[in-house]
């Protein structure tokens, strides 16, 4: 059976197009992909992302579970910060990408993939102990994302939050359209200023009509989850079940910058990927764009000297690049910027370049 | 939707303008409207045969890639090279400046198989049910 968030009405008025994702009646697109993803890019657009998952760890022990389960280094955050994390397995694959938020020292909200929750859910309370409580409680919560250059003009026309007071990755419990209590955290998968906001699954309808409303005269658009992803992968994020999945560790996925294998405190996967960092990888995960016509797409052969030597994890005709983009593994010694390698699309080899990432630079 | 009264139709959404023994071939409103914002069009080469049932392109939206499947048996005269540049025009003016390929029929006898407008409305009346 399908799940509906507490938004499902107000996209149907809004005119959405509905697609099953991860077991979520979601909108795929209002007016289309390419226009929402521009609103996102030049105004601001409003995003429902309440199929994501939240789960609350909570007591004296919580701290010490977060250490344990995910790569990055919990203990630098303070009260009111988020950190994007990893959950790997003891085989240093990926489980999930998360967000940890530390409301205090007793009190985090890791917010997880729709894709992933039952999973996460399973293995976080397969490791809970004693003084650290673990639920799941994503039904309590809706997700609204706000994001672009007008986001924090807009947000500040319904609430008194001033997304420019907030550090990255901060976040804050305020009124958002007269609905207290609401967490509002400068986060975001757009790569543009914004924020995303958590609400009881009652408050959702008016914190997004208001905003919609409030918005208008500054060009914000709701946004599905078709331009979600163009947008992300323009920033080249990675996304569950394309860039990572249980096969994929997250050192040559290019993150190496989320985990932190040189702090004291040991994690699960922390051994398999110190051995992997210390032997070395032989794939590596690099953003293209596409020289000859064509679209990449996930799970396209990548070619180099009539061998397939990789695969396409993603790809895009970028809307504000207007090229063909795509991530994917190579070899490493194809990895490096400008490297050469083709893309087998439908049995026509097609040529590609290594690029930097982000492919997309936002708007200062 | 739209679906002009002078045209031919298949159950794969594509469209056929009947002129002599040339038939010009796209792909109908509600196909375009399914597929979203087209980004990429993939057609034959003048010259080439295209057979009945047979994919004779792809389109590509940005999310998804679709076959089309050519209505007719007969031989690519000419391609709408516009397309190469503004796939767009597929989205906003599919029955006009969106049209795909032009071929010469090889077995008339073939268009008997297609639909008119009519059928066509209430084939796409089945489907959505």
């Amino acid at each position: 059976m399908t799940r509906r968030t507490p938004l499902y009405e107000s996209h149907k008025n809004l005119g959405a197009k509905i697609v099953d994702f991860a077991g979520w009646e979601m909108p795929i697109q209002y007016k289309g992909v390419i226009d929402e993803h521009r609103a996102v890019r030049s105004h601001a657009g409003l995003f429902d992302v309440s199929h994501m998952g939240q789960i609350v760890i909570t007591g004296p022990r919580a701290l010490e579970l977060v250490q344990k389960l995910t790569v990055n280094d919990p203990t630098k955050l303070t009260d009111n910060h988020a950190q994007y994390s990893i959950l790997c397995n003891e085989r240093g694959t990926v489980i999930d990408d998360i967000i940890v938020y530390r409301l205090h020292a007793e009190h985090f909200i890791i917010v997880v993939n729709a894709s992933n929750r039952d999973k996460d859910v399973a293995w976080v309370k397969s490791h809970a102990f004693p003084g650290a409580d673990v639920i799941d409680a994503s039904d309590n919560y809706a997700l609204i994302a706000l994001q672009g250059p007008k986001a924090e003009m807009i947000l500040s026309l319904t609430s008194d939050v001033r997304l420019s007071t907030l550090p990255s990755f901060g976040f804050c419990d305020a009124p958002v359209a007269g609905q207290p209590g609401c967490m509002v955290a400068r986060t975001g998968y757009t790569g543009e200023p914004g924020c995303e906001i958590f609400c009881a699954p009652d408050q959702a309808t008016t914190i997004w009509e208001t905003l919609l409303k409030k918005g208008a005269a500054y060009g914000i658009a709701p946004i599905g989850l078709g331009a979600r992803d163009t947008l992300r992968l323009e920033m080249a994020y990675s996304l569950y079940g394309h860039e990572i999945t249980d096969e994929i560790n997250p050192l040559e996925a290019g993150l190496s910058w989320v985990v932190k294998l040189d702090r004291d405190a040991d994690f699960i996967g922390k051994s398999s990927l110190l051995k992997i960092r210390a032997q070395g990888f032989t794939r590596k995960l690099v953003g293209f764009e596409l020289i000859d016509a064509g679209i990449p797409r996930q799970g396209y052969p990548i070619v180099a000297d009539g061998k397939s030597v990789g695969f396409v994890t993603s790809g895009t005709m970028s809307p504000s690049l207007e090229k063909s983009i795509g991530l994917g593994f190579v070899p490493t010694e194809l990895s490096t910027v400008g490297s050469r390698f083709s893309i087998d699309i439908r049995g026509r080899l097609r040529e590609a370049v290594a690029v930097k990432t982000p492919f997309y630079q936002p708007q200062k | 939707m739209d679906t002009p009264d002078n045209l031919r139709y298949t159950k794969e959404h594509e469209w056929v303008r009947i002129d002599g023994e040339i038939a010009t071939i796209g792909v109908t409103d509600h196909a375009q409207h399914a597929l979203g914002d087209i980004v990429y069009v993939e057609l034959p080469k003048e010259g080439e045969t295209v057979t009945r049932e047979g994919t004779f392109g792809v389109l590509e939206s940005v999310k998804a890639v679709s076959d089309c499947y050519a209505p007719l048996t007969g031989t690519v005269v000419e391609i709408n090279d516009t397309l190469n540049t503004s796939p767009e025009r597929v989205n906003e003016d599919c029955y006009g400046e969106g049209w795909m390929i032009k071929i010469r029929l090889s077995n008339p006898s073939e268009l008997e198989s297609l639909m008119d407008h009519r059928s066509y409305e209430k084939f796409l009346k089945e489907e959505s049910n």
